[in-house]
């Protein structure tokens, strides 16, 4: 016989408790906020697409991507995007070239070479420079970069790809320099001292230690900021002009697609004309380019990740 | 390996044979700011052999094996007072280009720290920083090292890989292949076991041994046992001064300072 002992005589009441009404609502509330952006995403899909899709059963698909000619508000009417497209790309190049550079050595300086107090000062300074509206970039670029430009090149147009490409360039700057550096402090310090113990110098740490340690982040900053540049606005409004104009020369006045989406946005344009129409199908090749970018900076940024 | 009595066993060899002076420190004060880390230190260290730096946590032992490498130049607010010879030259002097300082004096850090690179490159990276570029010199530099190291067996067939895919002992072994491709005279090792299993810490002290017959080890290590072990000379540190050093036997078993005495068997630290 194995005999139990007695059962104890306490009781505990856990039928009573904190949980209440407010615990099943938050997250409902919680999800409908989170749902915000993403239906917002959806809706704007949706719009760009069911527009665009209507636009090409007027304008064939042919011709938006093999006519050499864009002039959808005047007769003869042409759509080929091509032009603002070169426009476009012609002003991110030369931003690239003006940031790519600038913003790394930047991030490298504040990272490996700078003191904490100057990085400290430097650092909240350069994303003041982020925070600058773009219109007043536009206009210093046509007040300012522009007579220099014309003073180097004087066949230059007051409206030219130039001063507003060299100006995307240094708004985008800060966004590599401060992106880049996050990604090269985190590289541990003991990464740094293995280096430095085999006789490194500071340069070669920075260059053949963190940079590549830290490339990820990098190239996701380059990424971002070259999507920030295609979608750049105001600035390539006020001073690259207005001409859908196929070249590569930062010297004329060019038009971006942006910029053309302003200017039938501000416009007279009816709506639901085909015209109106150009903006959705512009806006949809806009928004293809930046997903498509993003979308190779993931594979780019997981293809060379070194982990450590 | 393990230890019953009050003071650890010393081994048995190396009791008598003379050794020349490689490293010679006279009068070396060293404050972090206004931090008196290292008081008045004078000592010297055999050639070719291994001398270990003991005492309890914050003694200043580090600190002396970074003075060695000039690592202490990174800490902002350093200050360095006395002479610190190494091989008849002041490596504190203006003429002395540090990083070929750090050439002949390697380290091995605590954390073993590959670079997120492959084996060999990791191994690789120091012969090329000072020029290096022929293949086929690499491929002999990186065999030597990693055979030095005692891990060219267990990683000759997949030096591509990560060095992150080897074992915490293996890439300490690793970092002391790294260390060696560049021919060092001298091999610092700050702690470099204490991270590390038991089996891989013995790995790494019969590595040692070895090494010793061709480089100048110093190392600072947490572990007495250790110290005796392995060590052909042992300093003893206190806050920042070096009470005791002389030949590990004799200072494990007949310290001079009381100091020492109270430590080895035990009574603080």
């Amino acid at each position: 016989m194995n005999q139990q002992p007695p059962k104890s005589s306490a009781r505990l009441d856990l039928t009573k408790g904190k949980t209440s009404i407010a615990d099943k609502i938050m997250p409902v509330l919680l999800f409908l906020c989170a749902s915000v952006s993403v239906l917002t995403t959806i809706g704007i899909v949706y719009t760009l697409l069911s527009e665009t899709i209507s636009f090409f059963r007027i304008v064939p698909i042919q011709e938006f991507f093999g006519s050499l000619k864009w002039s959808p508000l005047i007769n003869p009417k042409s759509f080929g995007i091509w032009p603002l497209l070169s426009g476009t790309m012609l002003i991110t190049i030369i931003a690239i070239i003006v940031a790519v550079p600038i913003g790394l050595a930047s991030a490298i300086y504040l990272s490996e070479y700078a003191s904490r107090r100057v990085r400290k000062i430097v650092k909240p300074i350069l994303e003041v420079l982020a925070g600058v509206p773009t219109i007043v970039y536009g206009y210093f670029a046509l007040t300012f970069i522009t007579p220099i430009v014309r003073s180097i090149f004087p066949d230059t147009g007051v409206f030219n790809a130039l001063s507003a490409g060299i100006v995307v360039g240094i708004m985008i700057i800060p966004m590599i320099s401060s992106l880049s550096e996050d990604a090269m402090s985190a590289v541990p310090d003991s990464l740094r001292n293995g280096a430095y113990a085999l006789g490194a110098t500071r340069f070669e740490v920075a260059t053949k230690i963190v940079v590549p340690a830290a490339l990820s982040g990098i190239i996701a900053s380059f990424v971002l900021a070259f999507s920030r540049a295609i979608g750049e606005t105001m600035i390539v409004t006020v001073a690259a002009g207005s001409t859908p104009n196929l070249t590569a020369n930062p010297l004329e006045s060019i038009q971006t697609m942006t910029a053309y989406i302003v200017q039938v946005s501000m416009g007279d344009i009816p709506h639901g004309s085909v015209e109106y129409g150009t903006i959705f199908a512009v806006g949809m090749t806009l928004f293809v380019i930046t997903l498509v970018l993003n979308m190779l900076a993931q594979y780019v940024s997981k293809r060379f990740r070194e982990e450590y | 390996m393990s230890t019953t009595t009050e003071a650890p066993q010393v081994k048995e060899t190396t009791k008598t044979v003379d050794f020349k002076t490689i490293i010679d420190i006279k009068d070396m004060d060293l404050y972090y700011g206004t931090y008196h880390a290292l008081k008045k230190v004078n000592l010297t260290i055999p050639e070719k052999a291994v001398t270990a730096f003991i005492g309890p946590s914050g003694c200043g032992k580090s600190t002396l094996l970074r003075t060695l490498n000039r690592m202490n130049d990174m800490i902002p607010n350093t200050r360095i007072e006395g002479l610190v010879d190494i091989a008849g030259t002041d490596i504190y002097s203006n003429e002395v280009d540090v990083e070929t300082l750090r050439k002949k004096v390697g380290m091995v850090f605590q954390q073993a720290n590959p670079f997120p690179k492959s084996i060999y490159d990791n191994v690789a990276y120091g012969p090329r920083l000072h020029g290096i570029k022929n293949k086929a010199q690499l491929d002999e530099i990186v065999e030597q090292s990693l055979k030095q190291a005692a891990l060219w067996n267990e990683v000759k067939d997949f030096l591509k890989r990560s060095a992150f895919s080897l074992s915490g002992g293996q890439q300490q072994r690793l970092c002391i292949a790294r260390a060696l491709a560049v021919n060092p005279e001298i091999l610092l090792m700050d702690e470099a076991t204490s991270a590390l299993d038991p089996i891989s810490t013995l790995k790494i002290e019969e590595l040692t041994q070895e090494l010793k017959n061709k480089y100048t080890i110093v190392m600072v290590t947490h572990n007495m046992h250790q110290a005796a072990r392995i060590s052909d000379q042992t300093v003893f540190f206190l806050n920042g001064e070096v009470v005791e050093f002389d030949q590990t036997d004799k200072l494990f078993s007949n310290p001079s300072d009381k100091r020492t005495e109270d430590y080895i068997t035990g009574r603080f630290g």
